[in-house]
């Protein structure tokens, strides 16, 4: 279990936006979705999904539609607007280039 | 907390019935289940899977809470959240609760009832139609409406801005239903009364302008709603029925409204009767008479479009007419235009003023309510400090905590308030069941309405922002860090704080409080033992009136004469006295204008002064005590075959005579030219009220003037008086057993007159008491306050042997000190204050060292009771337990 990265604060709105980038997802699914995507490795306590959920349809970025999933159950299913699209594509750029320079900034050594 | 549950049952079904709330619950469940299902699968049990679901999900409540957040925009809901949230911190801390509620139910309620009276006497207009152009003339020269009927005629006829002008007055007479005859006061109106006020009757009709046909032409009686009520039951077969008044017989042809009271303010009559029937049921034929001011008061709405300027003007107008055609009898000097219902400034002065001190004080109560609820914030918040930091620390926003802070002010005013206003309607409701005197009718129309509840609320919601708003800058200013680090301890500096100022604040206002009330106390006490000119102990009054027993013009006199011996036979009475008026009583005073010796023109302008008139029997002075200065006194020979004599008091001596040593022998004139010798001079005295100066007076025997129907008796006897009072009226039924008869002590009498003063004290103790008492809960939390939060290093010091005199200096000099300082502001404001005082309650001055004294007393003893248990509690401070507990 060990392995398991606590996600940084403001990466779980990427982490919905990317699951839900590949196709609209119950809220369940979104967490079983990052949990597939990141290998495992990303821990995400369930509850707090909700309320980021949440937050995000307030925001435009998400759009939720009431549906019947695969095993029969009712359940509210999420897609991403157009807004949630280009928040998402802007989101990801920046993130890359946040990692990157951490990755050289720490794979610096000292000459 | 039964109640509380059910109330926020019924809130949540009312404000969460929201389909998104549904809709949120319905998500969170069907992620329970997925998760359930997908457990399941793995080999477990449905009941442990669904378990586990929940457990692996973390805190539901929590997180719906923070779904709601997340959406935003629910203000209702989230308010109400926060209110849930406040009412269950506030559970926590019963005391806190109950000392800030209590607190601020005082205040509120203090200001319901002051609120009521203000918008009962001077906010809220009589009850009549278009009340905004509805006005009461008053004379320039006496500031009083009365007017004589010929003025009153003139007026009404002669004026372009008044639509209908209306006189009335009030008269006492004897009514005669068929059972028990009882006295009763009326209104005595023109005929357009109802007209120009614009009053329908209730039920029949009213009486008009149309209805007067000369003297004694409408034997008509108009009741009020509320005799009917009390009198008839409610009876409509009343109307066409004919009552006796003074026995002569009235048709009853009307009721007015339920809410209709008069026109005075106060004072709500029994009935109406046309006043051209004054001869008929006083005896006495006044209509022609322009020098006696018997119309109480005349009034009427404006024309459309005519100002107030202009209508004053036009008044003006027929001033200077009446003064150019009858210079002898007119001396109004100008009319001016009043609010009626207080009778222009004579009462709306006083009332006024009486009305701006209880605002004032009670704004003050308030006032010293928020500062004692700030401080009792700011000490919670301060003792809340470390939760406060932990809260931020954990990443709860400061607006969140600010919000919390504030929704327990607003629960906290609005319990406080709703309280308070409780306490202030039933207040009101018994002020205006109150009657002060059974024989008069007073009525104080205090109804709480509307506007009282609006104002109480938004006292109460004002209040509640404001402090809860002190200890936001604390909450703002908390770094949560060094709060976790330091411990409890931190902040306890020396500087001055918000607190501090506070309690300084709060103590003044209520030295302010104290000092006024003690003025008030002390100014009538003396106002109580102050000379009258007269001694109003062991004496008693009898009031009759001879023409309801049908006595009148040459038979009056005689019979006086036999019931002065009567009451003279009285075992026990020493002395016995006969006057129209007595000093100081309710019925009133006469006064009439006196010229020099010299004057022969004797125009109003002409007057050497008005002074009182009193005309007595020869043993009226010795009997009321009036001290002899020189001279004599009146026998039975000085009747109206003798020249007209008179004794004066010192003013009277001092202003029309010139001084008070050769007064004896010379001569001054009245109205009528008679010619008067003085005989002798008696001691000042108070004759209409307590507050007025010196004033000239004479004394006239009662044989030289005209013969008097209602008169009073002062009879002087050190028997008991309810004995004397059974004596008074067999001797002088004895002589006539039709005789109308009002026996009460002198003393009693006087209630009457000390009435406002004696309001005036009560309410001004009253509210010197609620400030004594916040002084004491405020100075009771602070010095607690400052107890509890140095046990820590009260403890040590007692351990390092600390003497107990240095272990309380160390607790509680600082709540001393600022108790102190508090202290002497707030004397120093209340004897400023006391002036405004001296305009209501007769000699109150603050610069009396008695009242300062007591201030200081109190505030002393105030501070001892409210430091009393903090100082217990430090001196029984146990280092040993202290130091093991931390």
């Amino acid at each position: 279990m060990n392995n398991q990265a606590q996600i940084l604060p403001g990466t779980l709105d990427l982490l919905i936006l990317k699951a839900v980038s590949l196709g609209p997802l119950h809220g369940y699914g979104i967490l079983l979705r990052i949990g597939q995507i990141s290998g495992q490795s990303l821990l995400i306590e369930q509850g707090a999904l909700y309320p980021a959920l949440f937050r995000l349809v307030r925001q435009g970025v998400l759009k939720p539609s009431w549906g019947i999933s695969e095993n029969n159950r009712r359940a509210k299913f999420y897609e991403l607007t157009a807004a949630g699209r280009k928040r998402f594509r802007e989101e990801a750029d920046g993130w890359n280039k946040l990692a990157a320079a951490m990755a050289a900034a720490l794979a610096a050594r000292a000459e | 907390m039964n109640l509380l549950a059910y109330m926020r049952g019924l809130a949540a079904k009312f404000f969460r019935t929201s389909e998104t709330a549904e809709e949120m619950d319905e998500e969170l469940r069907s992620h329970l289940q997925f998760r359930a299902d997908d457990l399941e699968r793995s080999g477990m049990s449905r009941a442990e899977a669904e378990r586990r679901a929940r457990i692996e999900f973390g805190g539901l409540a929590r997180y719906r809470e923070e779904c709601h957040e997340a959406q935003g925009g629910r203000l209702l809901s989230g308010l109400l959240q926060d209110a849930r949230f406040a009412a269950r911190v506030l559970r926590k801390s019963p005391g806190f609760l109950i000392a800030a509620v209590l607190t601020l139910a005082l205040a509120i309620g203090a200001n319901a009832v002051v609120f009521g009276i203000m918008s009962a006497l001077i906010i809220r207009p009589l009850n009549v139609p278009r009340s905004e152009n509805f006005y009461g003339i008053e004379n320039g020269n006496d500031h009083v409406g009365s007017q004589s009927y010929p003025d009153y005629l003139d007026l009404r006829d002669r004026n372009h801005s008044f639509e209908q002008l209306a006189g009335f007055g009030m008269f006492q007479v004897v009514v005669d239903t068929g059972q028990d005859p009882s006295r009763h006061w009326d209104y005595e109106t023109t005929g357009n009364y109802f007209d120009a006020l614009g009053i329908p009757p209730y039920l029949g009709r009213v009486y008009h302008g149309s209805d007067e046909r000369g003297p004694n032409s409408a034997p008509y009686v108009v009741l009020s709603y509320g005799y009917w009520h009390t009198h008839f039951h409610d009876d409509r077969s009343v109307l066409g029925r004919v009552i006796r008044l003074n026995k002569h017989p009235y048709t009853v042809i009307g009721v007015t409204p339920p809410e209709f009271h008069g026109t005075i303010l106060f004072f709500s009559p029994d009935f109406f009767v046309p006043i051209i029937n004054h001869e008929q049921l006083d005896g006495q034929d006044l209509h022609t008479n322009r020098g006696v001011h018997w119309i109480f008061e005349v009034v009427g709405h404006l024309k459309p479009g005519v100002t107030y300027a202009q209508a004053t003007a036009d008044l003006n107008a027929i001033d200077a007419y009446l003064e150019r055609a009858y210079p002898k009898e007119e001396g109004h000097k100008g009319f001016s235009l009043q609010r009626p219902g207080l009778y222009g400034s004579f009462l709306g002065r006083p009332v006024r003023a009486f009305v701006a001190g209880l605002t004032l004080l009670s704004g003050l109560i308030l006032l010293a309510a928020c500062a004692n609820l700030g401080s009792l914030f700011a000490a919670r918040a301060s003792d809340r400090s470390r939760e406060i930091a932990l809260r931020l620390a954990l990443g709860s926003s400061r607006s969140r905590i600010l919000r919390q802070s504030l929704t327990e002010a607003v629960i906290i005013s609005l319990l406080g308030g709703a309280s308070g206003l409780l306490l202030g309607v039933v207040i009101l409701r018994r002020l205006a069941a109150w009657q002060p005197f059974p024989s008069v009718p007073i009525h104080v129309p205090l109804n709480p309405d509307a506007s009282v509840y609006v104002v109480a609320l938004l006292l109460a919601l004002v209040s509640g922002f404001l402090f809860g708003v002190v200890p936001v800058r604390q909450v703002l200013r908390t770094n949560p860090y060094e709060v976790v680090k330091a411990g409890t301890n931190a902040g306890a500096g020396k500087r001055i704080s918000v607190r501090d100022v506070l309690l300084v604040v709060q103590i003044s206002i209520c030295a302010v409080l104290v000092t006024s009330s003690l003025v008030a106390v002390r100014g009538l006490m003396r106002s109580l033992s102050s000379s009258f000119g007269f001694e109003p102990r062991n004496a008693m009054l009898v009031d009759t009136n001879l023409a309801l027993a049908g006595y009148s013009g040459d038979s009056v006199y005689p019979m006086e004469r036999r019931m002065i011996d009567a009451l003279e036979s009285v075992p026990g009475v020493e002395s016995v006295g006969m006057v129209n008026f007595p000093p100081l009583g309710r019925g009133g005073s006469w006064t009439n204008n006196v010229f020099k010796d010299e004057t022969r023109d004797l125009s109003q302008s002409n007057a050497a002064a008005v002074a009182y008139l009193y005309s007595t029997s020869p043993g009226f002075l010795q009997a009321a005590k009036v001290t002899l200065l020189s001279g004599r006194t009146f026998t039975w020979h000085d009747d109206g075959n003798r020249p007209l004599i008179a004794v004066v008091n010192q003013e009277f001596a001092r202003r029309i005579l010139g001084s008070e040593k050769d007064a004896l022998g010379r001569y001054f004139r009245l109205q009528n030219g008679g010619r008067v010798q003085v005989v002798g001079v008696v001691q000042d005295g108070k004759y209409l009220s307590l507050t007025e100066d010196r004033k000239p007076a004479m004394f006239l025997p009662a044989m030289q003037l005209n013969p008097l129907n209602e008169v009073w008796f002062v009879v002087r006897s050190s028997r008991d008086p309810a004995q004397l009072s059974a004596a008074i009226r067999n001797a002088l039924h004895s002589t006539d057993a039709g005789l109308p008869l009002d026996i009460e002590t002198w003393s009693r009498e006087l209630d009457f007159t000390l009435f406002p003063s004696r309001v005036a004290t009560v309410s001004l103790g009253v509210l010197g008491m609620m400030g004594a008492m916040l002084s004491i809960t405020g100075i009771l939390g602070m010095a607690a306050y400052s107890v509890s939060k140095r046990f820590k290093e009260l403890g040590i010091r007692v351990a390092l042997g600390a003497k107990r005199r240095e272990v309380l200096q160390a607790a509680l000099g600082r709540a001393i000190k600022l108790l102190a300082v508090g202290s002497a502001a707030g004397l120093l404001l209340g004897v400023l204050a006391s002036r405004v005082l001296a305009y209501i309650v007769y000699q109150a001055t603050p610069r009396d060292p008695l009242v300062l004294a007591c201030v200081v007393l109190a505030m002393l003893l105030l501070g001892l009771v409210a430091t009393w248990i903090p100082a217990q509690r430090a001196l029984s401070i146990d280092p040993m337990v202290l130091l093991r507990e931390e």
